[in-house]
């Protein structure tokens, strides 16, 4: 019977427990219901992964009604890759933040946490498993709001203003991609993705059409953080508190990156978007600039989580770029890096995280002497710092070797070595931090004695994803298969016509 | 010679690169016990050598070992494919670990230096990698370890981890780093989209479809990418990674670091472009006069320096340019020559180093003005040093003889004269930068010292340190009476030999 709803009980699941997280209110016990429903929706998402692998598509009517008129979810080899992420991220991050948030976050709002984590990735495996594009928007709507409330549990006073940039700027985006979806249902009398995908294709070119097409690519842009619409990010990720960036930052931008592929090559067609619209050509330039502006700036923050914020941003530029080459190896790319960046970016807002919690500050001076003070999580955030520059043997060089051999398919030899140029700041912007742990010592106003590695509870999941990065890097197989036959699946299936319906009503 | 008979050849080539990892954590394992965490580095080192010479003796009977290890992306990932080239180098850097080793041990105790076992354990795991670049039997394995060198070897650079180390490491990080992600990474890639395989093949992997102006470009990228190479603009990283101490200048400058990046120039024009297609890209002459300005460039400010380490560092900047125009020069002799000098070179340099550490050690005097007279403290070192310094300049009975011999007849062979005439001057520079100080040593008495010699005057460095310098400077010796097993090595390089063929052009025919 489980097999029947696979589908529809990764969302479910979280959806429910998140409520009697609120009635269990303890602090422990919701901690380890938490953790237990999202180790249960991380072994769904494998599972779903298999069948994807085994059949090609998934399809789930909600409630037995039959689409179009019903809400469909429909998994294919795209986001089943994604899910598997988002739900093996989140369970290591809930069992990382039952030590992490004692230190950020106040008692008596322990549940609120685990309850607004929930929701989010209930919301967050909504938007990846829904093929309805109003229904995409509701479980948008639910995972930002999750996300907003995330980050202003903090109790640093500074998250309010974050929280309140993000929730202006990411209403805005939701908005967009609600008036979008709003001027496609207009036009063609349907919000199920595939059927829109036949309707819209009946137009050849509808201003109409068009309009929903730049509203949804904005709102997503914001969503996912593309330069110049990144400016929600850094300040949310530097003062929300450390288990909810380590989550946000491997999850939440990767599944508005999701939803733009999934816009593109489902609905819209390739050939629409990028041959009649252009939109490579602006993707393209956007990611670069977001490449080089966001890595400088992250070489110039003295607060280590605004660093790697910027990094993130970046790094969102590289999976946007490999985007907007158009091919399959491009797509590969930037499916590959969703998967990787998410380990290394997780791992290193751990290592963070845990500094937090021993020294009550990421500023760079905090990290002084920690090479010797805190050599765990030091050398986790050395290895995973390596991956992002790009050191053969992590997972950093695979997405880097992808995206420059796409580039070169293409014979765009100067993107090549601007990407690779790109990667000469992450060293500066790391290397900042590395010198700072191993080459200068303690700080006077830190007691030695209590500056020593953190809790086994925190480490385990820090290091689980640190020899991912250095497992992935070497054994490629596995995330390379599943983004080759997602890649190469968007665009077989990026111009289908499903039988088209009568258009009268 | 060979110890390892009931192996298959191929585990020798995962051994040789398993053997130095495994003591690098046997190391940090023995930490606490000083005695028996330097009995397990020697032991690694003989054990290591034995294989290496192993892999000799299977080489010269014509045996394949070739290994593939994983796949990391589809047709293409880690492997390892021995040929005589590697074998080379890895005789030299396994040798010369041994006896670095054995000086180390002397250097650290006498010097009373921190972190003894962290040392050792980078150590172990540079030499490991600097086995997997010898045996790489394609690009992307050789950029991997490549790589893996680099970081290994930062922390040795740092050692003393003050401000003076981390302002030498991070030019040291940084030059290299950078110039293998923007250049090399970028070779790497260019290579494989054009090539569609980055195996190194006899003769190359180009074919006549490939258009001449990207495979001049890529040769550009190859030659600054490999920025061990330390070609001229980017060899500030040499002098910068003299704040190291100085067994890690010896390996640095002599076996590992240095000698990695010309083993990869020689690699890439031996096996990816081949000598022949070498001749006819536009580039190849400008990247060889640009070599030949970094020798004599080089040598000139050698002369200017008076702290003796930095004094070797810009000298080995000009040996490492010799080689890369040797391999350059695109023809047999020239790549045999260049060859060759990765051997005799090792072996002047690492006495020079070590003579440089022993003088440091007991007198505690960094500047060559400092010397004066110095032959009457440390006799020994500075008769070693006059023996490191005459095979650097090439003069018999050196081992550096041969070495510039085969390289002056390959440019003359070339027609490139200006070449040959730079080899020449850049002998006078070396005799002008390396001779006076050994010469003053030994025949300007220090001011106040004029009675007769004894040897109780003496104040020589620690015993293991003398023994390092010792076996490498009999070993220049050596290298001049019997350079034949090196040269037969060589010669079974694909398209490399040592035999002369007459010009026509010198014979005054058309």
């Amino acid at each position: 019977m489980i097999e029947q709803h696979l589908a529809v009980l990764p969302i479910i699941l979280p959806l429910i427990a998140a409520p009697i997280i609120l009635i269990l209110g303890r602090s422990l016990l919701a901690w380890g219901f938490a953790t237990f429903v999202s180790a249960w929706a991380c072994v769904l998402s494998w599972q779903l992964l298999a069948a994807v692998r085994a059949d090609g598509v998934v399809s789930y009517a909600v409630g037995g009604w039959a689409p179009p008129w019903g809400i469909e979810l429909r998994v294919d080899a795209a986001n089943a890759l994604v899910l598997l992420v988002v739900s093996a991220l989140s369970t290591l991050v809930l069992l990382y933040s039952k030590d992490s948030i004692e230190k950020e976050i106040k008692p008596s709002r322990h549940f609120l946490y685990y309850t607004a984590h929930l929701l989010c990735l209930a919301g967050l495996s909504g938007i990846l498993l829904t093929g309805d594009a109003f229904n995409l928007f509701v479980f948008l709507e639910i995972s930002s709001l999750a996300t907003y409330t995330l980050v202003s549990l903090s109790s640093d006073r500074r998250c309010l203003t974050a929280v309140f940039r993000y929730l202006v700027m990411g209403t805005i985006g939701a908005t967009f991609i609600l008036i979008g979806v709003g001027m496609l249902y207009m036009k063609t009398g349907t919000l199920n993705m595939l059927d829109l995908a036949s309707r819209i294709d009946i137009y050849e070119s509808s201003r109409t059409i068009n309009t929903g097409l730049a509203f949804i690519m904005v709102g997503v842009s914001i969503k996912l953080a593309l330069f110049p619409l990144h400016m929600w990010l850094p300040p949310a990720y530097t003062h929300a508190p450390s288990a909810v960036t380590a989550f946000l930052a491997s999850t939440a931008t990767k599944v508005a990156v999701y939803v733009m592929i999934r816009f593109i090559f489902t609905v819209f067609g390739v050939a629409h978007v990028f041959d009649e619209m252009r939109m490579g050509l602006i993707l393209l330039v956007l990611a670069i600039v977001a490449i080089f502006k966001c890595s400088y700036m992250a070489a110039v923050q003295s607060n280590v989580k605004t660093v790697l914020a910027y990094s993130s941003v970046a790094q969102i530029g590289y999976i946007v770029l490999g985007l907007s080459l158009v091919s399959v190896t491009g797509l590969k790319a930037s499916l590959i890096h969703i998967f990787n960046h998410a380990l290394m970016k997780g791992a290193l807002f751990m290592a963070v995280g845990a500094v937090f919690y021993r020294v009550g500050s990421v500023d760079i001076k905090a990290f002084r002497g920690l090479g010797r003070q805190m050599p765990l999580t030091m050398a986790a955030f050395t290895i995973a710092g390596l991956s992002i520059i790009g050191v053969p043997l992590t997972v950093g060089f695979v997405s880097k070797w992808y995206l420059v051999t796409a580039a070169l398919e293409q014979n765009h030899w100067v993107l090549a070595a601007l990407v690779l140029a790109g990667s000469l700041l992450a060293v500066v912007y790391i290397g900042r931090i590395l010198e700072a742990a191993y080459f200068q010592p303690l700080h006077e106003s830190h007691d030695p004695e209590k500056v020593k590695d953190v809790p086994w509870l925190m480490l385990a999941p820090m290091w689980a994803l640190v020899l991912a990065n250095i497992y992935f890097g070497i054994d490629t197989s596995f995330p390379t298969e599943a983004a080759n036959s997602a890649a190469e699946w968007l665009f077989q299936n990026a111009e289908v016509v499903v039988s088209k319906p009568e258009v009268s009503q | 010679m060979n110890l390892w008979q009931g192996l298959a050849p191929s585990t020798l080539v995962s051994l040789s690169i398993l053997v130095p990892f495994v003591g690098a954590l046997l190391v940090v394992a023995g930490g606490k016990w000083p005695n028996l965490r330097e009995a397990v580095t020697l032991i690694t080192a003989a054990i290591l050598f034995s294989i290496v010479l192993a892999i000799t003796s299977y080489t010269f009977q014509g045996v394949e070992l070739r290994l593939d290890v994983v796949e990391l992306f589809p047709g293409l990932g880690i492997s390892f494919d021995v040929e005589p080239l590697g074998v080379l180098f890895a005789l030299v850097a396994s040798f010369l670990w041994m006896v670095t080793s054995i000086y180390a041990i002397g250097y650290m105790r006498g010097h009373n230096e921190r972190n003894q076992t962290r040392f050792y354990c980078c150590f172990a795991l540079a030499i490991s990698s600097v086995m997997a670049i010898c045996f790489s039997g394609n690009l992307l394995t050789l950029f991997i370890f490549y790589e893996v060198l680099t970081l290994s070897t930062y922390p040795l650079v740092t050692h003393a981890g003050n401000e003076a180390a981390k302002r030498g490491g991070r030019i040291y990080l940084g030059i290299l780093l950078s110039t293998s992600i923007v250049f090399l990474l970028f070779a790497v890639l260019g290579t494989y989209s054009l090539a569609g395989t980055l195996d190194f093949r006899a003769g190359g992997i180009f074919d006549s479809s490939h258009s001449k102006i990207a495979l001049s470009v890529l040769l550009v990228l190859f030659c600054y990418g490999i920025g061990k190479a330390a070609i001229m603009p980017f060899h500030r990283w040499l002098p910068a990674a003299m704040v190291a101490p100085t067994p890690v200048s010896a390996l640095l400058h002599a076996v590992a670091v240095v000698k990695a990046g010309v083993f990869s120039v020689l690699k890439v024009v031996i096996y990816i472009f081949g000598l022949d297609k070498l001749k006819d890209l536009a580039t190849t002459d400008i990247m060889l006069y640009v070599g030949t300005a970094t020798i004599l460039l080089s040598s000139c400010i050698a002369m200017t320096k008076d702290n003796l380490k930095a004094r070797l560092a810009y000298s080995t900047i000009s040996q490492l340019s010799y080689i890369v125009v040797g391999a350059l020069l695109a023809s047999p002799i020239a790549s045999a020559g260049a060859a060759l000098h990765i051997a005799t070179h090792a072996v002047g340099k690492i006495t020079l180093f070590f003579c440089a550490g022993a003088i440091m050690v007991a007198s505690h005097k960094k500047n060559i003005s400092d010397m004066v007279g110095l032959g009457r403290r440390m006799p020994i070192t500075m008769v070693a040093f006059a023996i490191g310094a005459i095979s650097i300049i090439g003069l018999p009975p050196m081992a550096g003889t041969w070495s510039k011999w085969y390289l002056t007849v390959g440019a003359l062979q070339a027609d490139k004269l200006l070449i040959v005439a730079a080899l020449m001057i850049s002998s006078l520079l070396n005799i002008a930068y390396l001779l006076p100080i050994p010469i003053k040593a030994f025949f300007n008495a220090s001011a106040g010292e004029s009675k007769p010699w004894t040897w109780a005057d003496t104040k020589e460095a620690p015993l293991p340190m003398l023994i390092a310098l010792s076996i490498t400077s009999v070993g220049c010796l050596v290298l001049f009476f019997h350079p034949q097993p090196l040269i037969d090595l060589i010669n079974l390089i694909p398209g490399v030999s040592t035999s002369v063929e007459i010009s026509s052009n010198l014979k005054g025919e058309s």
